[in-house]
This record gives C-alpha cells, structure tokens and sequence, in this order.
C-alpha cells in the first residue's frame, strides 16, 4: 500500500435544473477511484450546493495511482426513479506523484456531460501521501517527469540524453464491441473516454520503466498518439526521449537513480563511410517500404519479455499489452550487433527533441522519412507475431538505415504518425539525419561539454551546416560548395529538416511559412487493392510534395527550410498531402538561383511571348519576396567559394531524375547548379497549373508573419501578448468530374482562404507573428476535407525589431530566462553603486550556486540583495506605470494572473476564473517558467443528437472545443499553474449525420502545465534563489506551498 | 466549395466591438457583413467577402453562447467557458445592459408588462431604435427589476453588483412609477430623470444615511426602490414651515435679507416666497400617499419650475435662492430632503 489519495468535495456551483418542478437539483457526488466507489450527502433543492465532504481516503497501489484516473460524477437524487447523471470529472492524478511537481490539485472543475456538454462547476481538492517506498518505485514508475515540450524544459539542464523510448497498448474499441448495441451514447462515450485515459495511464507507467531502466528521471518531448482503427481496435502509442534531468537551482534531488559511470562509451567515428549495401537496396527499388501486410493482425499484441514483469500482478480488464521487449524472437534479426559507440548501442538512436543544448548539434544531414502502408484487420489471433510493434518496428529500422545513408548515426526531430481509413492504415515516421555530441549521451558529462564546445572543430553559426557524408561517396548527386560562413567545410546548397531553427544559427532576413498542397484521386477498392494503389500513389505524391517545397522555397530566396511536416492523409477516393515548414535564408549556404521556364515548343510566337510573360511574373515575385522578407545577404567573391565536385547533369524538369526511393526524402539530392537558375519545363498544361499554383500563394498582409517553428527566424523582441487558437474547417471539394487539377485548385485555396481568415480575425495585434502553425488534415467522408489549425499570434514591437534586423547574428532564440538577463542589466548598469556596477546576471548565479554545491559567498549575497532592491524598484516603477489601465474589475486578477504561490483551500465563494495562457511554444514571451506541474493529456468525446438546436456543425463544435480549452485551463489552474506550453490537439475527429441530427467529435490534447512569471512581477523571485542558493537541499517543491 | 463547418475558438475570447454593436442592434448576419462592407473593412484589410462572413458567423455563435451568461453578469466573472480580459468583460455587460435613451424615456415608470412589451413596436417605430434591440432593452430593464425586487440593501448597489449602475433610474421610476409622460414632463430627458432618481436614492433612501439599517427598525424590511416609510412620514412635520404664519415670516425675512442684493429676481422673489415655499415642503408632504407620489416631478415643474421661468429666473438665481432657503433653517431631516429637492430642481430647470 504505497499511496493514499484523498479527495474531498467542497461544492457545485451553476448546476443545471434537474427538477422541472422545483427548478432545482437534489445533487451529491460519488468519487470512484479503481473500484472504490463514496458518496457525499445529498444536498437538496440547490444550483449551489455546498457538500463540504469528509476525506474521502483510497488506499491504493502506485502502479494504480499512475494508470487509473480519479471520477467524479455528479448525480441528481431522485426519491422515486433512478437518480439521473449530471455530468463527471476525470481528473489525472499523475502530476501528485512526483516531488517536483504539483502537491495538491485543488479548484472549480467544469462537470462535463458527453451529450449536454459543461453543466456547472465542482470545487475539489484532491492530495496523495505517497509512502517513500523506492524499491516500489520500480514496479510502477512513479517519480519519472513527462515533458511534451520538445527541448530540455526550461528549468531543467540535461545531465544525460539517453533516447529514444517507445511504448504501445491495444484494446477493443468499446464503440464497437457488441455492448455497444444496447448501451445508451452516453454509458458508451464514457466507457471510451475512460478506457484513453486508463490505456494513458499504462502506456505512461510503461514508459517510465523504460526510462528507469535506462537510469533515466524524465521523458521529453512526449507525444501519445490514438489510432481509432475501427473494428480492428484502439491503439495508444508514445514516443518520447529518456533524458537525466537536473533541476537548475537544486542539484540533490533527482540524480540519476544510480550515478554508475561505468558505461562504456567511445567515440562515435563521425566520418564512418555510409554502408553502401545498407543503402543501396533502398533507392532501386521505390516501393520497397510501401509494404502492405496480408497477414491478418490482431489486437491483442503478445506479452513482452523482459520489463512488463507487473502484467502478472494486474490481469487488467483483458487489456493487451504492447510489447516493449524488440528482443523478443521475430526482430532479433533486424537487430544490429552491438556496436562499441555509444549511439549504435540503442536499438534506435532517436530523439524527438526538437531544439537542444548548445554543442550537442554537430552536423545536419536531412530530412528523413519512411511510410508503409498497412491492412488492419480484425482477426485477433493472440499468437500471431504480426503486430503494431512489428510495424513500427520495421518503419524505424528504415529510417535508421537512411540515417546512415547519410553519413549520421542519429536522427532527431522525430516523430510518427499515422492515416486511417476503413481498413486501410499508412504509417509514417520522418526526423533528421543528424551527428550529434556524444558527450551529452553519457553520464556527468554535460558541464565538460559547455565549456569545452568551443573548441568543438565546428565553428558556432554554421557547423550544423556542414555535410556529415563523405563528399567523394555521396548517396546522391547534390551541389557542394564552401560553406559561406566558415569556408572550411563544405555545405549543400539547400537544407531541409524537420527541428527547429538551432539557437546558434545564422540567419539572414526573416522566414516564413511555407506549404506544399496535393490532392492525388484514387480508385475507390477493397482491402489488398486499395492498398496496392495506395502504395503507387505514395512516391508520386511525396516527390510533387517535395517539387512544390522546392520550389517554393526558391520562389522566396531562400535556401532552408525548418520544421518540416509532410503529412499524408489517405480518405476513400483520395490522397491528400500537405506539407509546412518554415523556409529561412541561411547564411551558410549559398544563394539560390532562380526558377527558369523553359518552354516545350520553342518554335511558336505566342507560346514565347505567354513565357516570357511568366518568367518575369516569377521574377518578380523572387524581387518582392526578398525585399518583404529582408534577404540581403552580403555579397561574396566569386572566386573563394570553389567547387571541387563535377558539376551534375543538367537538370530535366524533374527534380530529382534519378529513380531514388521517394518514401526516403533524402532532400540534398538537387542536382543544379550553384548560380543556374532552376528550370521548370513547361510540357503540358498540368505543368502550366503548377506555375500558375506556384504564384497563387499570397504573402501575409503587412504586420503579419507566420512560421511553422518555435519562433520566427529574425524576430525577437516578442511582447507578452499571445492568443492561441484553434480554427477548424470542413469542406466539400468535389465537383462533378473531379480531376486531380480541380482538386489541388480547391485544395490550395482552402488552405490559403483559411489562412487569410486568421490573419483578419488577428488583425488587432499586429505587428505580430502567427507561431507553430500547425495544420492536420483529414478526409472524413467522401469528398469532405477537414483542416484543423492550431497557432499562436505573438506581438512584438516593431522598432526594437528594426535595430534588431542591424545584427542578425544576435539570435532570436533568446528564450525567457536569457531575455530576463538583457533586461536586468539595462538597470543595473545605471546604478553608481561600485558592487553592481559590473553587469551581473542572476541567472549565472544561480546556477553558478548551484552547480558548485556551496553557498554563495558573503560579498556576493550581498551583491545579490542589491541586485534584488533594483528589480524591487523596477517592479515598482513597472506597477506605477501600468496602473492607470487596471480596471476595478481587474484588482481580483492579479493574483490569479500571477505568481501562485499563496494557494489556500480556495473559498467558493466569489472567486475569481484565475486567467490560463495556452501555447503550442515551449516558452511564453516575456516571461520565466518557474516550474513545471506535470503533463496535461486529455480526450473527450462530445456526441449530440439534436444538431440543429446547438446551431449545427459549426456551432456544435465551436462549443466543444471552447469546453474543451475550457477543461484545460481549469485542470492547469487546479494544479496551481497560469500556463499550458507545448500545448497540441493531437486528433479531432468529427463525424456527422445530418439526416438523423447528429453529429459526434474526439478531441485529444496534451502540454505541459507550467507556474510562470512575468519579467514584470520577477520581485517576487529574488527571495528564492537567495533562499535556495545557499542551500541547495531544500526542496524545490516547496516553492507552491 | 463550400465550407460546411467553419469555426475560429481563442483561448482568449475574441470580441470584436463592431460586429457585438451590430449584433446588439438585432441586425442578422447577413446585415451584419453589408453593413462591415460598408463601413470599408475590404479595402482596409484587403481581404474577401467570404472571410467576412465567416468573421461575422464566429462571432455571433460567441455572442450568443455569451448571452446565457449575459443574463447574469456575475456568472460571466465566474464562468470557466469563455476566457475573457476582465475589461473585456466589463465592456461586454456595459454594452448589453446599455440602452437607448429615447426608449428608456418612453418605459420611465411604465409597467414592465407583458402588455408594455407589446406595444414596443410603436415605441421602436417611434424612437428608431430596432425592434428586437427594444425587446432585448425591454427584458433587460425586465430582469434588473425582477433580480432586485426581492433584494435588501442599497437599490443602487445591488444593481451595481448585479448590473450597471444606470438602471437603478430605470427600477427607481418602475418602483414608484412617477409620472413621467405628461406634455408639461416633455422637456425633460432620460438624464434629467436619471439623475434625479440618484439624487433621491442618495439623499433619501435607507441605504444612504451612511449607518447599516438597523435590522429592527421596521424599513430594513423593505426593498430599497422604495423611499423609507419613517422618512417619508417625518416629511408631514415640515409642513408646519408653511401652516404656521409666524415660522413662514421668519424664513422669508432671513432669505430676503440674505439675498437682497445678490439676486436679479429679487422683487419677483419677494413677491413669490409664500409659494414658492409651500409648493417645495407640499411636494414633500404628499409623498406618503402613493397616488400622491405620481405627481411628484408634475408639482415641481407645475409649482416652481415654470413660476420661475415665467419671471425670467436664471439658473444661478435659482441656487442662489434654494441654497440660501435651505440654510436658513437648521434640521437634519430639513437638509435631506431640501438636498434631493434642490439636486432635482436644477437638474430641470432647462428649457
């Protein structure tokens, strides 16, 4: 019994009427966890009720703390006939289970009811006492951190980045098992939103034991997906990478569990020769990942081997387990050996992370990628080795070995995904081909790596830059030249990859977002058939895709592009592929050469004429777009940059002639050259829509910027003001003879309209940049296209923006705490006082105090507390300015907008809704994260069946996703956060039947839950590093109590 | 291609004040673009009709799942549905609680009645204000007066907590439903009878003596529209101002004698003391009888307003003379009701 979690339910309020007669509700509350089942009393004739309960106390297992979530349903008596539900909380308990992060989950909860939606509001407090059992905490993983966020999180350094950790659990779908026929929507719904969160819960627990097996405390960049395969089952699948994190002001706690140095690392050759037979059996044959399987699959997956030892103890509700063990008989063959570096050890050295430490870069070799397609099928045959996990497995094994193809041993930015339709599934992963540090993968080494980078043989800016292949044994033809930076090494003269634009990066001008859009029709078939189209289609589709970024990206001046996400939905009578990346120009590739048309028939007057006329509309457009987006980059002498590769073959109208494998985006391959301009052969009239489309992109109106990354490329001097949204769109493309012309048309404008919607609907806070632009698209039903937007607005001040543009090598990527330091120094640098007259930066300190294990010695606390009395000041001045705009309204908020630190058990009456940002970004502008609560990931299902009353489909789901954000921000705020970063809406998937008014949707979301605080408010901050500092063991827990 | 399903959801709700103004006014969606087209938003944000009107549907879907919560503004501080600045709040509660004056002079102690709501059409054609803006204006009026009715404690800040401040006129006149419509009341605006309800509230009612009512005292029983019964019988006492000859000299010869001199009505006053003086304390002494009551702002304009005007008082004149007639006299319950009564007079005395 190493946990007892207490529950207590203080009060309702705004119930609805469940009683026509009285106009009033009978409620109580029954709390369930696993299944214990209490009660509270009845509070009769009440919209407020005030049940002010006992502790409700279930002592329970860790390993059912992690998995099971706490219900609370909220229940209206009835004396005579069943007592009829109002509506239910499920409320993840995770975050109570490790010290770091939240110590109680206490606040107004929306009941929300699958059919009717939010129904009132329930106030509850929920604690865990866990009984400091370690070796329990091998059995389930209580104590390993979950962070969505992509990079190390803020707060947190990176003592080790040990990998790549994956996990998947199957189950049958409860909206198709047989029960499902005499159950009401509702009692169905509910099963399914439970059976998510409990398959959360397990996958989570799991991969914490990977992570503790690895001697890991923390996953980062945590991405749980759900496959709704229908008939054949529910899938929840993760991937994350295991990392050694250290609290930044506290070093005593969370040491790796055991500082074991004994690994055997070596030295990763950087320039081992790629396995030309490796590689080789991939670009011949263009379908050879297109596999698809005939061998019926199941959905209960075997038994893993080695890690799941507690699957004996808890038979669970005939849930099947993923297996974790890829020792387990049928892949030992696709293992490798083990090898003496330390990367090629891990099965895959993989890292979903995004952006990363300084140094742990070195070079960048491509995008790349693998699909497959797969049959679901729904014979379940426990014994049959064909699984999920196999599926996976093989995808990964692939993009391993175009990984080495290029000359790396790791892949970063990784991430996989999926298209589901009837029976047919395409499974996709894509990353970046990477060399990395490995200092950073092994034990105690990161502070070593700080320091010693510099000598690091790359230099800062463009290192990551330079080419990780042999350039005498190239797996494609590309175009080399000098790095224009450095001159030292060579460069490609385009990038793609799927990460963020590193922090280091040189940059010119600014980027921008940039999509590729393809409809691709296909014959309506049945299983194998399908299929086999699907997989001919696919290499067509990923090389047009690729055609248009390229394009593009050239039609922009520019020569990178960041952030790539190729998606590829597949629907009953189409494909349809979107790409977003953002382009930048970078300073260490060369400038890329124009787009020149070449015509079929030269001979014919007019044709020449209507090129011509083309040529300069794309040539001006290439003037307009550098002069928008400010790419002047200096000018070079032509006889520095030599090059000593051959020059390659003219290029066709093809881009990539040569019959590579198209599932293996190996983007370097782009056989122009340097200063020729890139021909476009105009042979027939689709090439000639192609041109046309290419012009159709509309730049942002003026003050807007967008970008598919953490933050634009050349901005940054961001305002505290952001707006995350969500924008969801249906629409029918169809017309009456579609043809694959007509589709992109009304494809392309589709996206493009809806982009220009945002950008009038955020026209108020221009300047401003429309961040992490993320589009999904989905194929609902015939000729319906559903795109989903999620996207945060940022301001920024237009004239810092300007001096800024003066120096573009001082980096945007300066995040909160950096930003913070700037700041401070402004001040202090005023101050004649001798003691603070050298810029000094807190942060450094702090750290500084930490690291080293010691006190801060007497003159510098000094130091310090002058430091403190400026920021008082500057608080101060910051207040008096800003007072004038405070409303009387506004005096209740600022206490929920601030640092919450001063929670009590919250009175129920006349509190105040504590305001939650929303960010897909991994930090808030203006702002320092000061702790990290835990993982929010949530799924609801909204179901109605009287559509025209709630005001249709638009209405309908504008309601539900405000409901949702809704849930979000009261579970944050409930944690004692002010902000949710690296927020993402994983699925929505909508369904509706007009003629029976109903429609149905699944939402799934997940982020971080974060404490930050203002720039402005940081007065309250000295008093903790000065506190913690000089003692290190305190707990940093202690900072919400 | 049409878009089926359209829908923009901010984690901070956007409010678009033009589109909530058109939406205020009753106007459909339809009316709504032509008139943002209009008002040249195209070649502002050089962007398309469709984008408009997908702009616009948005936010009235956001409007109308607001006016659920609009109904009871504390809810809307409360609600976890819609994340909203709080300034953003305010200004959305001021907006759907404000009204047009022209329609809120016609309702001025009106019953807020089925039948009333009935003939808002006329009021609407009469006034120009639109006539679903008037049923919602009308309801609104409606639901202030109904949350209040039942609420002890000061009128004005129970509607403050409750709504805005301006309806406390609005229930004031429905409570004691003065006469409001008369030709001789004609001259009179929303603002004038506005700021006289405040004044009278201010002055007279329970809540404004500064002291928490005493739960004894039998007034605290009672809603505070309407004016404290104690007071308003302690008003008979004054009536001995103007019925004794004697007292009446006095206070003639002491404002005269203050006056003299400093006023350009002197002999006109002279002459009209004696009235004047009993129509201001009579005025007072009805105010017991509910038939009475009706014509209070009747009196004052038949009895003082118009006298005066007829012998070319001005304004400084007029408070002049009432501040010099209150003064002359030393009684607490004298001062709060010539407070009020001279707060009032002023307001009106306008052509």
């Amino acid at each position: 019994m190493p946990g007892k979690l207490k529950v207590k339910i203080v009060a309702g309020r705004h119930l609805p009427v469940m009683d026509r007669a009285s106009d009033l509700t009978d409620a109580f509350v029954e709390v369930k966890f696993g299944n214990t089942t209490f009660k509270t009393d009845v509070y009769p004739k009440s919209l407020n009720p005030q049940w002010n309960s006992e502790w409700f106390k279930f002592e329970v297992d860790d390993e059912e703390l992690q998995d099971e979530p706490l219900q609370i349903t909220v229940l209206d008596h009835d004396t005579y006939s069943a007592n009829d539900a109002i509506g239910k909380v499920y409320i993840d308990i995770d975050p109570l289970l490790y010290s770091e992060a939240a110590t109680v989950i206490s606040g107004w909860f929306p009941i929300y009811d699958t059919i009717h939606g939010i129904r009132g509001e329930i106030n509850v407090v929920v604690k865990v006492d866990l009984f400091n059992d370690l070796n329990r905490f091998r059995q389930s993983s209580c104590g390993v951190k979950f962070f969505c966020t992509t990079s190390i999180p803020k707060c947190y350094r990176a003592v080790i980045i040990h990998g790549f950790v994956e996990e998947l659990v199957v189950n049958e779908d409860p909206e198709y098992q047989w029960i499902d026929r005499i159950r009401t929507p509702r009692a169905s719904n509910e099963a399914r939103q439970r059976l998510i969160s409990l398959m959360s819960g397990e996958l989570q627990r799991k991969i914490g034991l990977k992570v503790l097996e690895m001697r890991g405390n923390a996953v980062v960049g945590y991405l749980q997906c759900f496959d709704l395969e229908g008939e054949s089952g529910l899938v929840v699948r993760a991937i994350g990478t295991a990392c050694t994190l250290d609290k930044l002001s506290n070093t005593s706690a969370f040491l790796p569990a055991c500082n074991s140095p004994s690994k055997e690392m070596k030295e990763i050759p950087f320039n081992e020769d790629p396995n030309p037979n490796t590689y080789s059996s991939g670009p011949s044959t263009p379908l050879k990942n297109q596999t698809y399987s005939f061998s019926p699959s199941k959905s209960y997956s075997r038994q893993s081997s080695s890690s799941d030892t507690d699957l004996s103890l808890t038979p669970k509700t005939g849930m099947g387990s993923g297996s974790a063990g890829k020792e387990g008989g049928p892949f030992k063959t696709l293992l490798r050996q083990q090898t003496q570096s330390a990367l090629e050890q891990r099965e895959f050295p993989f890292f979903t992370l995004t952006t990363f430490p300084p140094g742990f870069l070195v070079h960048v070799g491509g995008v790349v990628s693998a699909r497959s397609v797969k049959l679901l099928d729904r014979i379940h045959n426990p014994d049959e080795p064909e699984t999920r996990d196999a599926w996976w497995a093989e995808i990964r094994q692939e993009i391993k070995s175009h990984a080495k193809a290029l000359g790396c041993h790791a892949v970063v930015g990784y991430s996989e995904s999926t298209s589901i339709c009837e029976e047919v599934c395409i499974l996709s992963a894509s990353g970046t081909a990477a060399v990395l540090n490995p200092r950073f993968l092994q034990d105690g080494t990161m502070e070593g790596c700080l320091e010693q980078r510099i000598e690091e043989a790359s230099p800062p800016g463009c290192g990551f830059c330079h080419i990780p292949y042999d350039e005498l044994n190239m797996p494609f033809p590309a175009h080399l030249t000098y790095c224009y930076n450095c001159r030292k090494q060579k460069v490609p003269d385009v990038l793609f990859t799927t990460i963020d634009l590193p922090v280091e990066a040189i940059v010119v001008g600014k980027g921008c977002l940039i999509q590729a859009r393809l409809c691709r029709l296909k014959k309506k078939a049945q299983a194998e058939a399908n299929a086999t189209s699907i997989s001919n289609l696919l290499p067509f589709m990923e090389y047009e895709v690729h055609t248009q970024l390229m394009n593009k990206l050239k039609l922009r001046g520019m020569n990178a592009l960041f952030g790539l996400r190729i998606q590829i939905t597949v629907g009953e009578n189409m494909l349809m592929g979107l790409a977003s990346a953002t382009g930048v120009y970078l300073a260490a590739l060369p400038t890329p050469g124009g787009i020149q048309i070449a015509g079929k028939t030269p001979n014919d007057a007019t044709y020449d004429q209507h090129i011509s006329h083309m040529q300069k509309k794309i040539n001006d457009t290439i003037a307009k777009n550098k002069e928008l987006y400010e790419i002047n980059p200096p000018e070079l002498p032509e006889e520095i940059i030599g090059s000593p590769i051959p020059e390659p073959r003219q290029r066709s109208r093809l881009l990539r002639s040569q019959s590579e494998s198209s599932d293996e985006v190996t983007e370097l391959d782009l056989s122009h050259g340097k200063k020729d301009a890139f021909v476009l052969e105009i042979d027939d009239t689709d090439a000639m829509e192609d041109v046309h489309s290419l012009l159709t992109d509309v730049p942002p109106p003026s003050g807007f910027y967008s970008c598919n990354t953490e933050i634009m490329p050349g901005i940054n001097n961001w305002t505290p003001e952001i707006q995350m949204f969500t924008a969801v769109r249906v629409s029918r493309l169809s017309t009456i003879n579609p043809t694959n012309q007509t589709l992109n048309k009304n494809f392309n404008d589709l996206c493009e309209n809806l982009l220009k919607s945002l950008y009038f609907k955020l026209r108020s806070m221009v300047p401003c940049c429309l961040c992490h632009v993320n589009f999904t698209v989905a194929l609902p039903e015939d000729e319906l296209v559903q795109i989903a937007v999620t996207a945060v607005a940022i301001t920024y001040d237009k004239n810092q923006a300007l001096q800024a543009n003066k120096a573009p090598t001082e980096k945007s990527q300066q995040r909160a705490s950096t930003d913070n330091e700037e700041q401070l120094q402004f001040p202090l640098e005023l101050c004649s006082d001798p003691l603070s007259s050298q810029p000094f930066s807190p942060a450094k300190e702090v750290l500084e105090g930490a690291s080293s294990h010691t006190g801060i010695p007497a003159a510098q606390r000094d130091r310090c507390n002058s430091w403190i009395e400026l920021i008082k000041l500057k608080a101060q001045t910051i207040r008096r300015g800003s007072i004038k705009t405070t409303t009387s309204l506004e005096k209740a908020s600022p206490l929920a907008e601030g640092y919450l630190r001063h929670r009590s058990v919250p009175s129920c009456t006349n509190s105040t809704v504590s305001v939650v940002k929303m960010t897909p970004l991994s930090f808030l502008p203006g702002a320092k994260i000061t702790k990290y609560l835990g993982i929010i990931n949530m799924f609801f299902i909204r179901e109605t069946t009287s559509l025209r009353e709630e005001g249709g489909v638009s209405g309908f789901l504008h309601a539900f996703i405000a409901e949702v954000f809704a849930m979000v921000r009261a579970h944050v705020a409930a944690l004692g956060g002010n902000a949710v970063v690296s927020y993402i809406m994983k699925q929505c998937v909508f369904m509706e039947n007009p003629n029976k008014n109903q429609a149905q949707c699944l939402i799934n979301v997940s982020g971080d839950a974060v404490i930050f605080v203002r720039e402005s408010e940081l007065e309250m901050l000295p008093v903790q590093p000065s506190t913690a500092a000089p003692q290190p063991t305190s707990s940093a827990g202690d900072v919400t109590t | 291609m049409s878009s089926d399903l359209d829908v923009f959801v901010g984690n901070t709700t956007l409010i678009d004040e033009e589109v909530y103004r058109l939406w205020l006014d009753g106007h459909s969606v339809a009316e709504a673009v032509a008139r943002r087209l209009r008002g040249g938003v195209l070649e502002r944000e050089g962007t398309s009709v469709a984008v408009l009107q997908s702009d616009t549907r948005d936010h009235y879907r956001t409007f109308q799942m607001l006016e659920r919560l609009l109904h009871a503004p504390p809810r809307l501080l409360q609600q976890l549905l819609f994340q909203i600045p709080p300034e953003r709040q305010a200004l959305l509660v001021q907006r759907y609680y404000a009204f047009d004056e022209a329609l809120a002079r016609e309702l001025l102690g009106k019953k807020l009645s089925k039948g009333t709501k009935k003939e808002l059409d006329e009021v609407s054609a009469r006034t120009g204000v639109g006539i679903r803006s008037c049923r919602r204006q009308f309801d609104n009026f409606k639901r202030v007066f109904k949350a209040v009715e039942e609420l002890r404690g000061p009128l004005a800040e129970n509607i403050q907590q409750l709504f805005l401040l301006d309806y406390a006129a609005i229930v004031f006149f429905a409570n004691s439903r003065f006469e409001t419509g008369k030709r001789r009341l004609q001259f009179l605006s929303f603002a004038d009878f506005a700021a006289c309800a405040q004044s009278m509230m201010g002055h007279w009612s329970q809540g404004a003596l500064g002291e928490p009512p005493d739960p004894r005292a039998p007034e605290a029983a009672e809603p505070d529209g309407d004016l404290p019964k104690s007071f308003l019988q302690d008003l008979k006492e004054l009536k001995v101002l103007v019925a004794d000859k004697d007292l009446l000299d006095q206070h003639k010869s002491l404002v005269c004698s203050a006056l003299r001199g400093k006023i350009s009505v002197y002999n006109e006053l002279e002459a009209n003391f004696k009235a004047l003086s009993r129509a201001l304390v009579n005025v007072g002494g009805k105010l017991t009888h509910a038939r009475d009551v009706r014509d209070f702002f009747v009196d004052l304009v038949e009895k003082v307003i118009e006298p005066c005007r007829s012998d070319k008082w001005s304004p400084g004149d007029l408070r002049l003379f009432l501040t010099h007639y209150t003064a002359a006299r030393h009684q607490a319950l004298w001062e709060r009701y010539m407070a009020a009564i001279t707060a009032c007079l002023l307001r009106m005395y306008h052509d």
